[in-house]
């Protein structure tokens, strides 16, 4: 137990229910592709890994340090764009993948923090605006460095051999392609981040930001340096979303502005952080895992509904396989109001 | 809580401060020479003014619910594509004095459309504070998270009645077309866009300065609490506040899609990257900031696009981090901020 305690870094989930459905879900993700066979689960299974990592990155933000920011997309695509794009210009090499994730990571680190000094300085509610904008530039610039970046279109690579999946690890009924290697290294990836970020966030560095969260004024008064911890509050989630964006490119195969940068993104993972409950890491698990299910899962229930209330005005709008998203924003605002703490929060009250 | 960028500010803002009044006519003279052909250069100025004039009527309404109330309302920008669909929604039925060529007519549409869509957007915007805003006064957080979640709700709604896909607003016929003066080419539709906005913000000025309820909301803006303390309903004042902000940007949005003579369900949250920009520039809730905060993005904006398409997104950032470098809470800083 007293392992299992430290590898969560003193922080386990609360309650037995919300204990049970991480583990089932843990469950889930680590024998995902022998449990739902078939490329359309094992990939809404990968989904799930770095989303998770990138919505639990994003809480890092939201819920411990209170700020809400509108360019994690951006660390995103930073990072599918710097995997993506050293795959296809270094040719398919493990190198590639080392030297894409190095620049992304710098560049990621780099724009967080001067983004941070210029906005955290005056005021926080700067920070949301101030993110929106340079967010928005920097997607209207990728799609328009159409010579390296594709474009529109994005960039199509191919990984390094060990990847592909014409590549056979054992025969026999056991058979382990690349594609399933390569589902392990998103998954393994991705939980070993959530495990160092739930770290963070229970050392002394994510007290103190939970703190300036609570009363700002307060924290200052105790001797620390808002903006600082802030501003490094702020690096580490882009480098944790910028390597969200490396495993969504390894798995993905592709790297564009439309998986990686659009808003539409940005609004999924705030949809993801909310609901499952912020000022929790585990909520983010939560949130991704219920927001990507949804996302495959809810148009097929919706179209049925939709079908069978095709005689009644409006009704069959409403419920048409498309507005899968207009019921996750009512969710959204209604949890916000009754449940800040998410569907977390819920399951930990039963206990 | 940020002494260290306060200290290199003076206390408050000179009354008058002119310094800002320059930037617009300056940097319109420094481009002149780079971009070479007078003609030119009108056609990106009008451009550039008409569409600062639309952003200033969207960002105003923002500027001063932020002011008075310490709200900011990401939702905003749903208020923009409702104006603008409701006066496509309208449009067919006022075919008839859009359809015919006399600039008179016209207008009676184009002010019939107006007052329409600023009466619905103000309607909702005053469903909107009740039943979203109300409940998360003073929780910066909170609010911004609701308000994406009225606009994610807004925008799907949209979708849901109109489509997906992108929709008409044709003109009305005398607006088409450019006004010829020697070989200096004007669209009719951006000089009536200045117009407009120029009365707007005549009025605004007028009913800030001049009137009984400007002067609360200007004193509400400075110290709310002090006017509560006077007997004053602040919160009665910012429900006012907040359905006239919407309706000016249903205004704005009738306005936009005018512009554009397209509507798509996202325009609202498009135009509302360059209204954050502006507001940040002009100082949050400052409206005479607001006001050359928007003509100094917008002709920013139309000058690269001209010189260099590629950064034409990217000057504006740039804009904003030239203007925070010099002054770190925008061209006219709010004093209690």
């Amino acid at each position: 137990m007293s392992v299992l305690r430290a590898i969560l870094s003193g922080d386990p989930p609360r309650g037995r229910t919300l204990s049970f459905v991480l583990l089932a879900i843990l469950f889930g993700l680590a024998f995902a592709p022998w449990l739902f066979p078939g490329s359309a689960s094992v990939n809404v299974a990968a989904k799930i890994c770095y989303f998770v990592l990138l919505a639990a990155s994003y809480d890092l933000l939201l819920g411990y340090t209170g700020i809400v920011s509108f360019a994690h997309t951006m660390f995103f695509g930073i990072g599918g764009y710097g995997a993506g794009l050293a795959l296809y210009n270094l040719g398919p090499s493990w190198s590639a993948i080392l030297i894409g994730t190095g620049a992304a990571l710098v560049l990621a680190v780099a724009l967080a923090l001067i983004i941070g000094l210029f906005s955290l300085r005056v005021r926080a509610i700067f920070f949301a605006m101030i993110t929106l904008a340079v967010a928005s530039a920097f997607s209207i610039l990728a799609s328009q460095l159409s010579w390296l970046t594709g474009g529109e279109d994005g960039r199509t690579f191919r990984l390094p051999e060990e990847l592909r999946p014409g590549f056979r690890l054992l025969a026999g009924p056991f058979a382990i392609n690349g594609r399933i290697i390569t589902y392990y290294l998103v998954f393994f990836t991705a939980l070993i981040l959530f495990l160092l970020m739930l770290r963070v966030v229970n050392s002394p560095f994510g007290r103190v930001l939970q703190a300036i969260r609570e009363n700002e004024f307060r924290a200052e008064a105790l001797g620390y340096r808002t903006v600082i911890y802030r501003s490094i509050g702020n690096c580490l989630a882009a480098a944790a979303a910028a390597l969200a964006g490396v495993l969504s490119a390894l798995w993905l195969r592709y790297t564009g502005p439309a998986v990686t940068l659009s808003f539409d993104i940005m609004l999924d993972i705030l949809l993801m952080v909310v609901i499952g409950g912020m000022g929790t890491l585990y909520g983010a698990v939560i949130g991704a895992t219920v927001f990507v299910l949804a996302e495959t899962y809810l148009q097929t229930v919706m179209a049925a509904i939709s079908h069978a209330t095709a005689g009644i005005p409006l009704l069959p709008l409403i419920f048409h396989p498309d507005r899968w998203l207009l019921w996750l924003g009512v969710l959204f605002v209604l949890s916000v109001y009754f449940f800040p703490a998410g569907i977390v929060g819920r399951l930990a009250a039963r206990r | 809580m940020t002494a260290p960028a306060a200290s290199s500010l003076p206390a408050s803002a000179p009354r008058r401060d002119l310094a800002p009044l320059l930037l617009v006519p300056l940097l319109a003279l420094a481009v002149l020479p780079l971009i070479g052909s007078f003609s030119t250069w009108v056609t990106l100025t009008v451009a550039g003014l008409a569409m600062g004039m639309i952003i200033f009527i969207i960002a105003s309404g923002l500027t001063l619910v932020f002011g008075l109330m310490d709200v900011l309302n990401f939702g905003h920008g749903a208020f923009i594509s409702i104006g603008a669909y409701t006066a496509a929604v309208l449009a067919p039925s006022l075919a008839g004095l859009m359809q015919v060529d006399s600039l008179a007519l016209n207008f009676v549409a184009l002010l019939a459309l107006i007052a329409l869509a600023m009466a619905v957007t103000g309607v909702i915007g005053y469903a909107f504070e009740r039943i979203i805003i109300r409940a998360v006064y003073r929780q910066h957080l909170k609010q911004i998270l609701v308000t994406v979640g009225g606009l994610i709700v807004a925008e799907q709604l949209i979708i849901a009645v109109f489509g997906p896909v992108q929709i008409a607003l044709p003109l009305p016929t005398a607006f088409r077309g450019a006004l010829i003066f020697g070989d200096v080419a004007i669209e009719r539709y951006r000089l009536i866009a200045v117009v407009v906005g120029l009365v707007i913000f005549a009025a605004m000025l007028l009913v800030l300065g001049r009137t009984r309820i400007g002067l609360l909301i200007r004193a509400g803006v400075e110290n709310g609490e002090m006017v509560e303390a006077l007997g004053y309903h602040i919160r009665r004042l910012f429900v006012g506040v907040f359905v006239a902000g919407s309706a000016l940007a249903g205004l704005g949005g009738v306005m936009w899609g005018f512009y554009r003579e397209a509507l798509t369900p996202g325009m609202g949250m498009d135009v509302m990257v360059l209204v954050f920009i502006v507001v940040v520039i002009g100082g949050l809730g400052s409206v005479g900031g607001c006001f050359i905060g928007a003509l100094l993005v917008a002709v920013t904006a139309n000058y690269t696009g001209f010189l260099a398409p590629k950064l034409a997104l990217g000057s504006n950032i740039l804009l904003m981090a030239l203007i925070l470098l010099w002054r770190a809470r925008g061209l006219y800083p709010v004093a209690k901020r």
